[in-house]
């Protein structure tokens, strides 16, 4: 079943362009049926799983190799679940409208999808290989997703810098879950123990998956892709970057904080960079006027939060952990669907251009406030449970970094975003609109990027309206869900969020019988929070801060404006800097090895050869013993071999072609009668046979042939004959050594044993009843080499047939014409007359 | 013997090798031949050089005698296919030459770079 | 080359070599010889034999397409290792067949005679066919 909610995504991916052909753009309510059922599904589960039935299933692939694809569904990725599904449903339904005028419906609601259904597989994989290619296909169809305006420079840029960052850090990832497999034995998440930090890969196959998790949840210094893909249509963004994409990293975090957790590194990690990203984006939130880029800012930030409550740890830190997780998806969700909703209506996205719009779309202003009060971490709502709990956690914190650090930093990264909350929520719905904006229209289009939202723009003067049902009810749904999770926990709040939190706190082994009742004790209703303690005061102070940094927030944008020139050496600087390297790296090395010269291609592959021929040589000792066998040397193959010598060396220095070919006529036959001093009468026969072919081939075809030119300086020649010379010596020695060399035993005796019977011998079948073992070797023992040699021959007679005949000026197979360069076809015996005298002179010739 | 057909491998590689580093097509062709040549006969020396005695059981008997010793006949096996397959390639590469010299009017090879844009 | 001598002596020549290469074919199993010497001797009659008379003639006296011809040897080949395949043994396995002759005593056929003789073909063909195609084109 788990497979059947993942499939039936999938196959929706794949009917979405049919649906959207026959139904129209309404296909997508449709669509949105398969993550219901999902959802539906889950649901129905959940009581099960938290009380700790994990739902398995198991797919042989290759049972042989012991290679299955396994499925889990524990608390934590019950939470994941049902987020997925829950919220994706909604997504479907608001981008049914939203998506009306785009002309390419059906594509989008399949990436989006494909997105969906690839994020399910990921949070219930239990391989951790099928892990990484369900993680690897978010970052694919994100990619698609980001990128999916893509006749705008911006879209692609920020889709590219998504897909590079993610998938950059998704390779890493992939060695250090080989790592964590190789140190713990198993693929199976399930089936792995706890690691100890002593492990010799622990820290490698830590700084990999984090490298992984961190690029995914952008966290410092990988935060700067977040921002740019909120080039994505609203839908996207609400998805990717509320409950799905930029969560996986703090997924697979919490997924494998039994696992990895245990170690002062992991805490001291996730707490150093999820405490700096929560502070340092929480701050540039505050710094932005857009709705979007605002919402992208506190989404890095709040991811910072988890990873760090993961680092925090301990009983509190990880329900924490997963009490916030599960709150930030919920309003972050709401607030992206409304930023598009907004958006949508007035073609404006400068918060400070807009406001009073509560009067024109109260739907959307009410879901817009809760989820606002959710995100500011205002009571009622479950962000403040969340965040109470984040507090009371870092104040209780045993890390290594000390808790008042923690708390400090949570207070002022609350206050920021506090006034985040009142930018993105107070001003657009309540604010007062600036009397000068009321053509922002104009700016905007000028903006290029604002129409990006919304498949029309210029239309004229309009006044906002409300947006149509579907569209608002995801974020009243999700509101509705805010604020009765905060008031009445037990119905499904503590279900989701204390199961999740039990299977991610990494000594739950240790307390196993009463495993499922450790949290019971502790209440997540808002109201139990409602009593004066530490925590409450920073989160009274924190929403007070915020209220008087948004009032104040025209002085304190100027004052942070001095700080903008920080901005500029930040990582995106570093990212740029890096894609312009590799890419200025590739052109050199391809302008260095690929030029396209035969001759320099050659020059390297023989030198590297000679290098590695050197190496050996060297190694082994070089040559061993040589023997001196000159004495024994006959006349004839003395002179035999010296005219061989010569005739290789005249070969280089001779200028005429014809001359030319004569000298190799000579090696070839010198090789032949080698052959035959030293009983190889087949081969010398056969090298008989060729050579005077080849020498006939030439002669046919030397007058069409180029003559030969001096192309290369002097330098160059010289060089060429230093490494000629050195591979010379190199294949010299290799004979010599060859020679030297008989520890190998040959493997003619075989072939000696089974050519022929002996007398009497019973005729078996298993002789070749052959006494030239040459040809024996030939047509039996190997046999099957030489058919293949002669297929290769038939194909090049027919290549060569093809290269003469096939030619664009040429009929295909037409009877040859012209005059031949022997023979008597031609009646009147019209010789091919061009001589040497027709051709440019380039050389003197000999 | 085997210190004298070193040599003549090494010089026949080592001209076959220079003739290939030239710009002309045709040296191309030329250097192959040779070092068609040269690998031949490191082939053919790697089994032990023994005058005048092909692998070739007498009449009568079932098996090469020990003694005299007989050339391997598995290094002629070998360079006998390699030496027709090398001409079928030698051809192979000529017609190329001239069609490509045909078509692009140069022998130079660097020259060639550009024509397969 | 259009002499009266070479005519004659490609003419001359050419039958004579062929029988010595179907000689070289068939002993080659025992003495030096077989299927690439033999195939190999024939093109270069028959390229003699088209140096005095031209490709054109040459081809017509092989009667068969070259390419065709290409196809018959490499199919003899596969044949060749195929029966050893229907007699319930590997591929190119060698099988031997012993015929009483009449005047002859008995006469020992086998699957690596006919591997040879594809050989004999195949090669035969492809020089043929590319030495006769270049002299066409020049």
């Amino acid at each position: 079943m788990i497979i059947g909610s993942i499939a039936i995504i999938a196959l929706a991916a794949l009917l979405a362009p049919w649906l959207h052909r026959w139904l129209g753009w309404r296909a997508g309510y449709v669509l949105a049926l398969a993550p219901a059922a999902g959802f539906v599904y889950y649901a129905r589960e959940l009581m099960g799983v938290a009380e700790g039935r994990a739902l398995v299933s198991t797919l042989e692939w290759l049972p042989e190799l012991g290679v299955s694809l396994g499925f889990r569904v524990d608390g934590l990725s019950m939470l994941f679940c049902l987020l997925i599904t829950g919220i994706g449903t909604f997504v479907l339904m608001y981008a049914t409208p939203y998506m009306k005028d785009y002309a390419l419906r059906g594509r989008f609601f399949s990436y989006l999808l494909g997105f969906m259904g690839s994020m399910l597989g990921l949070v219930v994989a239990d391989n951790v290989i099928l892990l990484f290619i369900f993680w690897e296909l978010t970052s694919i169809t994100s990619y698609l997703l980001i990128g999916f305006d893509h006749d705008r420079l911006a879209a692609r840029k920020a889709a590219l810098q998504a897909l590079l960052t993610t998938g950059l850090g998704g390779l890493a990832l992939l060695a250090g879950l080989i790592l964590l497999a190789t140190a713990a034995g198993t693929y199976e998440i399930s089936r792995m123990g706890p690691i100890s930090g002593d492990h010799p890969l622990y820290v490698g196959a830590l700084v990999c998956i984090l490298a992984g998790c961190f690029t995914k949840s952008a966290q410092f210094p990988f935060h700067y892709w977040l921002p740019n893909a909120m080039e994505a249509p609203s839908p996207v963004s609400a998805f990717l970057h509320s409950s799905t994409m930029v969560k996986a990293g703090v997924f697979l975090l919490a997924k494998l904080n039994p696992i990895m957790g245990e170690t002062a590194l992991w805490d001291t990690l996730l707490v150093g960079f999820g405490g700096f990203t929560m502070l340092f984006a929480a701050y540039l939130a505050t710094r932005k006027t857009e709705l979007k880029p605002v919402l992208a800012y506190s989404t890095v930030s709040s991811l910072g939060i988890i990873t760090m409550l993961i680092g925090v740890g301990g009983t509190y830190g990880t329900l924490a952990a997963m009490g916030y997780l599960f709150a930030h998806a919920l309003f972050k969700a709401a607030l992206f669907l409304i930023a598009g909703i907004v958006v949508h209506a007035t073609h404006e996205k400068n918060t400070e251009k807009l406001g009073g719009l509560a009067r024109a779309m109260p739907f959307t202003a009410l879901a817009a406030v809760v989820a606002g009060l959710s995100l500011a971490g205002a009571p009622p709502m479950l962000g403040f449970v969340g965040k109470e709990l984040l507090l009371k956690a870092g104040l209780g914190s045993a890390n290594a970094i000390p808790a008042i650090a923690i708390a400090s930093v949570t207070g002022v990264a609350a206050a920021l975003t506090v006034m985040a909350a009142f930018v993105v929520v107070w001003k657009p719905f309540f604010g007062r609109k600036p009397e000068h904006a009321g053509h922002a229209h104009d700016d905007a289009a000028n903006n290029d990027d604002a129409s990006n939202d919304h498949g029309h723009h210029g239309h004229g003067d309009h006044a906002p309206h409300e947006a149509p049902f579907t569209m608002w009810i995801g974020p009243i749904t999700l509101g509705v869900l805010t604020i009765l999770g905060a008031l009445l926990p037990v119905y499904f709040v503590d279900a989701v969020v204390k199961s999740a939190a039990h299977d991610v706190l990494h000594n739950a082994a240790a307390i196993e019988p009463v495993a499922r009742t450790v949290y019971e004790g502790t209440s997540l209703a808002a109201f139990d929070m409602l009593y004066i303690s530490t925590p409450l005061l920073i989160s009274l102070g924190a929403l007070a801060v915020g209220l008087v940094l948004y009032v104040l927030r025209k002085p304190y944008r100027a004052t942070t404006e001095l700080l903008a020139p920080i901005d500029r050496v930040g990582p995106l600087r570093m990212y740029h800097w890096a894609l312009d390297g590799v890419v200025a790296l590739a052109k050199r090395q391809t302008r260095f090895l690929q030029n396209g010269s035969l001759p320099i291609y050659l020059r390297f592959v023989v030198t590297a050869m000679l290098v590695l021929v050197g190496v050996a040589l060297l190694r082994t000792g070089g040559l061993g013993t040589l023997r001196n066998d000159l004495d024994d040397l006959g006349i004839v193959e003395g002179i035999l071999v010296l005219m061989m010598i010569a005739a290789a060396y005249a070969t280089t220095r001779q200028r005429s072609r014809l001359a030319t070919i004569a000298i190799l006529g000579i090696v070839g036959y010198a090789v032949a009668l080698i052959f035959v001093l030293f009983g190889a009468p087949d081969v010398s026969m056969t090298q008989f046979a060729v050579e005077t072919l080849t020498v006939v081939l030439f002669v046919l075809v030397v007058y069409h042939l180029p003559r030969f030119a001096l192309f290369s300086n002097r330098a160059t020649r010289l060089m060429d004959a230093l490494i000629a010379s050195v591979a010379g010596l190199a294949v010299g020695a290799l004979v010599l050594a060859s020679s030297a060399e008989t520890s190998i035993a040959p493997i003619s005796w075989y072939f000696n044993e089974h050519a022929y019977p002996a007398e009497g011998d019973p005729a078996g079948r298993h002789y070749a009843y052959g006494r030239n073992l040459v040809n024996v070797i030939l047509v039996d023992f190997r046999s099957m080499d030489t058919l293949g040699e002669i297929t290769v021959l038939g194909i090049a007679a027919i290549g060569v047939f093809t290269l003469l005949r096939l030619r664009p000026d040429r009929e295909p197979f037409a009877e040859p014409t012209g005059a031949a360069t022997f023979g008597a076809d031609e009646p009147d015996h019209k010789r091919a007359s061009q001589g040497e005298g027709e051709r440019p002179h380039r050389e003197g010739s000999a | 013997m085997h210190t004298l057909l070193a040599i003549a491998a090494g010089v026949m590689f080592a001209s076959g090798l220079y003739m290939m580093f030239r710009r002309s097509f045709v040296k191309l062709i030329i250097g192959l031949v040779l070092i068609g040549h040269a690998a031949n006969i490191v082939i053919f020396t790697s089994g032990g050089l023994v005058r005048g005695a092909p692998a070739l059981i007498p009449a009568g008997e079932a098996r090469l005698p020990d003694d005299p010793a007989f050339t391997d006949p598995l290094p002629p096996a070998l360079i006998l296919t390699a030496i027709v397959i090398s001409f079928a390639i030698i051809s192979y590469t000529i017609v190329l030459v001239r069609r490509a010299y045909q078509a692009i009017g140069t022998d130079d090879l660097d020259q060639m770079r550009s024509t397969d844009k | 080359m259009n002499s009266v001598i070479l005519r004659t002596a490609a003419r001359v020549l050419l039958p004579l070599l062929v029988i010595f290469s179907i000689i070289l074919l068939l002993r080659g199993h025992n003495v030096p010889g077989g299927g690439f010497v033999g195939g190999l001797l024939v093109a270069s009659a028959v390229v003699l034999y088209a140096m005095a008379e031209g490709p054109r003639k040459a081809r017509a006296i092989m009667r068969i397409d070259l390419q065709v011809l290409i196809g018959i040897g490499l199919l003899i080949g596969l044949a060749a290792g195929l029966i050893g395949v229907a007699a319930g043994e590997p591929f190119m396995a060698g099988l031997w067949f012993e015929f009483p002759a009449p005047g002859l005593g008995e006469i020992k056929v086998g699957t690596p005679l006919l591997f040879d003789i594809g050989v004999y073909v195949t090669v035969l063909a492809v020089c043929l066919h590319m030495i006769l195609s270049l002299a066409e084109d020049a």
